[in-house]
């Protein structure tokens, strides 16, 4: 079942649609990459409203209403997943990398982390987390900044701003609605003279998270492309995104 | 009921012509205009390039429209300030300070000398070129009406504990800016440490006198709000006045150590220079009479 019954939302954000297309609940989605299982992690409770693999490089969005849960499975391990969150009725209202580690204090997301909009209000609690810790600095990949990083020669590739943008533009967001976003299933580490750098990821195959709406949030995603550092072990690969629905079912 | 000395026109003129004489020495947190009339230029600036001139008061917010080449100096005074700052491309403020940005590409979340503030497009709008604090923040952000309710009882722009995004919102519509347009920003003056486990550390001032130089790489709309961090552990709404004031200069040259000091730098000072250059029209021969 899908939710369309909301007139406050604008055309494009009604319905959780997802451009990757949804599977019949209970089946394996037909992904290209590593084959998903068809169980369901315990935490994704509910009846399943939604359930999509998002194939490697590519964007997502949906609205998740609230009380539903978004669980985030990571098929072939080690996939950033570059993730942004809005006020489905106010988009102005977005997810806060900032006000999200004052309020836990904590740079790393992980179980009871609560995402916080740009005026300090819950907007989702992380209420399990297989793998343990996720980014909340790096912010997304772009064809601007990996220029910086690795070489002008690198300005034809894929980024996560080019989904971001692709794909924010469908629900009528633009260039200045984009902030700091949350990279899960990156690894991020600060040492202590302050180096930040993308390593190694801590993820495996299968490990999942899931997230509870606290409002009714437009999640919007880059499935990252990267293939100049580790946030992706140098290999993007899908990533299955599930809705479900504690109150049904 | 006599009249009072304002209730003809003539009378209230009188009273409003007089108040600027009046308050001469009074008000500390204040501008002073033109900038060339403020007293202690910075050693080797001239009175004339100054261009900006003020102390913001704890609580208080300015902002400035600053050409390519300007230095801005953010000082704080008393050992209390905190300077929330936000950039923009004047000339396409959607081109922004992105924070990510600025410490992934620096592989660096510390900010001092050196150090360049980041655009979204891949080009630098500032050089930190001096800094005597080191007490700093990339991280954080700014305070919400929200956090300051709840942690002081007011967050209100014009109350006694004003939010940081309140007073870059009053900043920023000044430059039609909306809240869309306010991303995380940077805090100078009041620094933080994380730790291993990626809890923060607040470190507090680096005391009186502290002071920061940037040096705009691009023409900038700056939004500096001066108020307690988030992060600030004291019960009491503390903030000390800021003084910022701004220069004519030059931007960093190829020639500058700075240029060349990571391939990182270099590219964005190039990609910079690249995007200033297609905006500036060769002298035309014979275009003058």
């Amino acid at each position: 079942m899908t939710t369309t019954d909301t007139p406050a939302l604008p055309p494009a954000a009604r319905g959780a649609a997802a451009p990757t297309g949804t599977a019949p609940a209970g089946t394996a989605p037909e992904g290209t990459g590593p084959s998903a299982p068809a169980a369901l992690p315990a935490a994704a409770t509910g009846a399943v409203v939604l359930d999509a693999v998002v194939p490697a490089r590519a964007p997502w969005s949906a609205v998740v209403r609230r009380g539903q849960l978004l669980t985030i499975i990571d098929l072939g391990g080690n996939q950033a997943v570059d993730f942004l969150a809005f006020d489905a009725h106010d988009t102005s209202l977005r997810y806060s990398a900032p006000d999200t580690i004052q309020a836990q204090g904590s740079v790393f997301l992980t179980t009871g982390s609560v995402l916080r909009d740009c005026e300090h209000a819950p907007m989702m609690t992380l209420v399990a987390d297989d793998c343990g810790r996720h980014d909340t600095l790096g912010g997304a990949c772009s064809k601007e900044s990996n220029t910086l990083r690795y070489g002008h020669h690198t300005a034809g590739q894929h980024a996560c701003v080019e989904n971001f943008l692709a794909e924010g533009g469908r629900h009528g967001l633009g260039k200045r609605d984009l902030v700091s976003n949350i990279n899960w299933y990156m690894n991020v580490p600060v040492d202590p003279d302050g180096a930040l750098g993308i390593v190694d990821g801590i993820s495996a195959p299968g490990l999942s998270l899931t997230l509870r709406a606290e409002k009714d949030v437009l999640v919007v995603v880059s499935n990252c492309p990267q293939v100049n550092n580790p946030c992706n072990g140098f290999d993007p690969t899908p990533v299955r995104m599930v809705v479900t629905d504690p109150s049904e079912g | 009921m006599t009249a009072s000395s304002t209730s003809t026109t003539a009378g209230a003129r009188e009273h409003a012509r007089a108040q600027e004489g009046a308050a001469a020495g009074t008000v500390r947190t204040r501008p002073v205009v033109p900038a060339s009339a403020w007293p202690t230029p910075p050693d080797g600036v001239s009175p004339e390039d100054l261009v900006h001139a003020e102390t913001v008061a704890g609580g208080g917010y300015t902002h400035l429209a600053v050409a390519r080449g300007t230095h801005v100096r953010l000082t704080d005074l008393d050992g209390d300030a905190c300077a929330h700052v936000l950039a923009f491309h004047a000339e396409q403020p959607w081109e922004r300070l992105n924070v990510a940005d600025t410490v992934k590409v620096q592989w660096q979340v510390y900010l001092t000398t050196g150090h360049l503030l980041l655009s979204d497009q891949g080009r630098a709008l500032a050089s930190v070129v001096a800094d005597t604090s080191g007490h700093h923040d990339t991280l954080f952000g700014t305070t919400t009406r929200a956090r300051n309710e709840a942690r002081y009882g007011d967050g209100a722009a014009h109350g006694p504990s004003p939010a940081g995004r309140e007073l870059f919102a009053l900043a920023g519509a000044k430059h039609d800016l909306t809240r869309r347009d306010l991303p995380p920003s940077i805090s100078f003056f009041q620094g933080v440490r994380v730790d291993d486990d990626g809890a923060p550390q607040h470190r507090g001032s680096a005391g009186a006198g502290a002071a920061v130089t940037l040096v705009a790489e691009l023409p900038l709309i700056l939004l500096v709000a001066n108020t307690a961090h988030p992060l600030d552990p004291r019960e009491r709404f503390t903030c000390t006045p800021l003084e910022v004031l701004a220069w004519r200069g030059d931007p960093t040259a190829p020639s500058d150590p700075r240029w060349d000091a990571t391939p990182e730098g270099r590219r964005a000072l190039d990609r910079t220079a690249a995007h200033v250059a297609a905006r500036t029209a060769r002298p035309t021969a014979g275009a003058t009479r």
